[in-house]
């Protein structure tokens, strides 16, 4: 029971801290030099129709009281009129939630995958030119900025060799699948249409790798290190003596253990994968979360920077909880050491 | 010669001047351990001179950069857009700049973001980590570090983002609006070393000795918490550099004619492929630093043995 009350607890927390990220956000959202409801209608409004604005929107009200009204609404979904789409941005982050986490989740996998399987490759052949050059790549990988691999990607494929469509999620003239869950290849797969799949799943390739390359870099730096920290271990040693064949101990005895160094990173490059995605669907002009927030920081959109900001932290949030439960569930010390301090 | 120490039994006696000989021997000693640890990787060597070279070309950028004139208001439309040469070995921008000079004295604002945003960041952050971290379980603890978490719930990009969004766009904006977002990393560290320490015997004995809690908290327990510090300092620098050109790239940090790196790669990214050398080189020139400060930073950590980071 140990580790459930110990997950319940992090949930526990996790209300709080978002209930406080929502205050610092109204309070950046108040900071903003200028009067919402003249921004929002504009500067040749009368005087009485933005006074009309600004009784309606609680502006006249005391800040305590401002974030109450702000708080209830958002609680229950609205976060108001998106000052410049005109629209519910309710309605706004329902349409474009689903392409960020398509992206999000799809350069995960990537960077999961390739990041891993470097990582071992890179073990594997310790100290050989194989893995120098592993380094070498993952090292660049991290300290490169991902809006320099867009531009560097978007040149390559897009441009010079013409590999893979430049930008958006589909190419004209393919109709949209039905939306089910709004991620188009997932849609479109599950209405069977997989023309429609193979197009957006090659919109998706680009800006995924794109996205991908800082924490695939990441997760194989770490895959190595702590495979090569077990490797010197004795029970490795144990194993070879008792004439396991090394295959095995690679892929049996020493991935798993290392693994979960970097799975406990893993929360940070989702993180850093939200935050990459403002540039990433800036560049590719996916139509995405993040690029719709990135807007509406560069037009000065209140109500939308305050929704996407709350639901990109409620993500994040949700994140690090798999996270611990994955952990918790691969590494049995982690799971007595939260029933210990019980 | 000065005092004696008193010989006890049959020990030769040892001058005060025989022991600071000793000491200075011991620190001699202990640096050149230190060093040879640095320089084993020779990763960290690279690291450290391409700091170096980053830094030399950033202070006499005047004098370095073949065409400082063109960092200033300056267009030269018959030279636009030229690609790399031995006149221009980066080629030249949209009106005719010198990217290679331009890149230069891009090197002055990024090392500037950096050195500002964690002169500003550190003091606080080291200051609320050890206090949170002395006075574990209290009220205290509980206040600080849930501020700290509310900060850290959302990646510090995304919230210096909207902070700069909101202010006038400009690098000291930028720069305040990372450093807002920065501090909780250095009292999460500080205050995970410090809740240990807090209860290793020479914090307890100071405490019974009766010290002063700002004694405790700067010469007991500082002491002991700095070098993670430091090596977390040299690798934030590349974060921060990071952080600041994306800033600049979407027009949130340094404002054109300025050459910002991130600046630069973003108007240049409007003539790709065909002059791919004006959005290339700046992006080049941002890897270059970034990667300096991350091969240095892995150099300090095997060095000051700070596994923590």
């Amino acid at each position: 029971m140990g580790f459930v009350t110990f997950i319940g607890r992090r949930i526990f927390q996790s209300i709080f801290v978002l209930l406080g990220l929502s205050i610092l956000i109204f309070i950046i959202a108040r900071i903003m030099p200028g009067d919402p409801a003249r921004v929002a209608m504009g500067a040749r409004a009368p005087d009485w129709v933005v006074e009309n604005l600004r009784e309606q929107m609680h502006l006249n009200d005391p800040l305590p009281v401002q974030y109450g009204y702000w708080l209830r609404d958002a609680l229950q979904g609205d976060f108001g009129i998106s000052l410049f789409t005109r629209r519910n941005v309710a309605d706004d982050v329902r349409e474009f939630l689903p392409a960020s986490l398509e992206l999000v989740f799809t350069s995960g996998i990537i960077a999961g995958v390739v990041g891993i399987s470097l990582g071992a490759i890179s073990a594997r052949y310790k100290d050989t030119w194989i893995d120098g050059v592993l380094r070498m790549f993952s090292y660049f990988g991290v300290v490169t900025p991902a809006f320099v691999f867009a531009i560097l990607f978007l040149l390559l494929f897009g441009l010079a060799l013409q590999w893979l469509p430049p930008i958006g999620r589909l190419s004209d003239g393919i109709p949209k699948p039905p939306v089910i869950t709004g991620m188009i290849t997932v849609d479109a797969l599950l209405a069977g249409q997989f023309a429609t799949f193979w197009d957006a799943f090659k919109h998706l390739l680009m800006p995924a790798l794109a996205l991908s390359m800082g924490a695939l870099a990441q997760e194989a730096r770490i895959t190595r290190s702590s495979m090569a920290d077990n490797l010197s271990k004795d029970y490795i040693a144990a194993e070879r003596a008792l004439g396991i064949p090394e295959r095995v101990i690679m892929s049996r005895f020493l991935l798993k253990p290392s693994l979960i160094p970097t799975i406990s990173v893993f929360a940070l490059d989702f993180a850093a994968g939200l935050s990459n995605a403002f540039l990433v669907e800036l560049i590719f002009n996916w139509p995405g979360l993040s690029r719709y927030g990135m807007n509406a920081m560069l037009r000065k959109d209140l109500n939308a920077i305050s929704a996407v900001i709350l639901i990109l932290g409620i993500t994040f949030t949700i994140a690090n909880i798999v996270v611990d439960l994955v952990v918790g569930a691969l590494d049995p010390r982690i799971r007595l050491s939260a029933e210990r301090s019980e | 010669m000065g005092e004696v120490i008193p010989a006890r039994h049959s020990h030769p006696t040892i001058s005060l001047e025989q022991v600071k000989l000793m000491e200075r021997q011991t620190r001699r000693e202990n640096l050149g351990r230190a060093w040879y640890k640095f320089s084993r990787n020779s990763l960290s060597l690279v690291g450290a001179a391409m700091v170096l070279l980053v830094l030399l070309l950033a202070i006499f950028a005047p004098l370095v950069a073949p065409y400082p004139e063109h960092v200033k208001p300056f267009t030269d439309f018959a030279n636009a857009k030229l690609p790399p040469s031995w006149a221009h070995p980066f080629g030249t921008d949209e009106i005719g700049r010198d990217i290679l000079s331009r890149s230069i004295f891009g090197f002055r604002y990024a090392l500037w973001m950096g050195v500002v945003v964690l002169s500003l960041v550190v003091p606080p952050g080291v200051l609320l980590g050890l206090v949170a971290g002395y006075f574990q379980g209290t009220r205290i603890d509980t206040i600080i570090m849930r501020i700290t978490d509310i900060f850290l719930a959302v990646p510090p990009l995304i919230l210096a983002l909207a902070i700069a969004s909101i202010l006038k766009p400009n690098l000291s904006n930028a720069m305040m609006a990372v450093s807002l977002m920065w501090w909780p990393w250095y009292t999460r560290l500080v205050y995970g070393l410090a809740s240990t320490l807090r209860n290793e015997y020479f914090v307890v004995s100071a405490e019974v000795s009766g010290a002063s809690t700002a004694h405790i908290l700067f010469r007991e327990i500082l002491p002991n918490v700095i070098s993670p510090i430091f090596t977390k300092i040299s690798l934030d620098m590349g974060w921060v550099i990071i952080i600041g050109s994306t800033l600049s790239f979407v027009g949130l940090g340094v404002q054109p004619p300025e050459p910002g790196l991130g600046t630069m790669v973003a108007s240049g990214a409007k003539y790709l492929p065909d002059q791919w050398w004006i959005a290339v080189f700046p992006a080049l020139a941002i890897v270059l630093i970034v990667l300096g400060f991350n091969l240095l930073g892995d150099g300090l950590r095997d060095m000051l043995g700070a596994e923590e980071i």
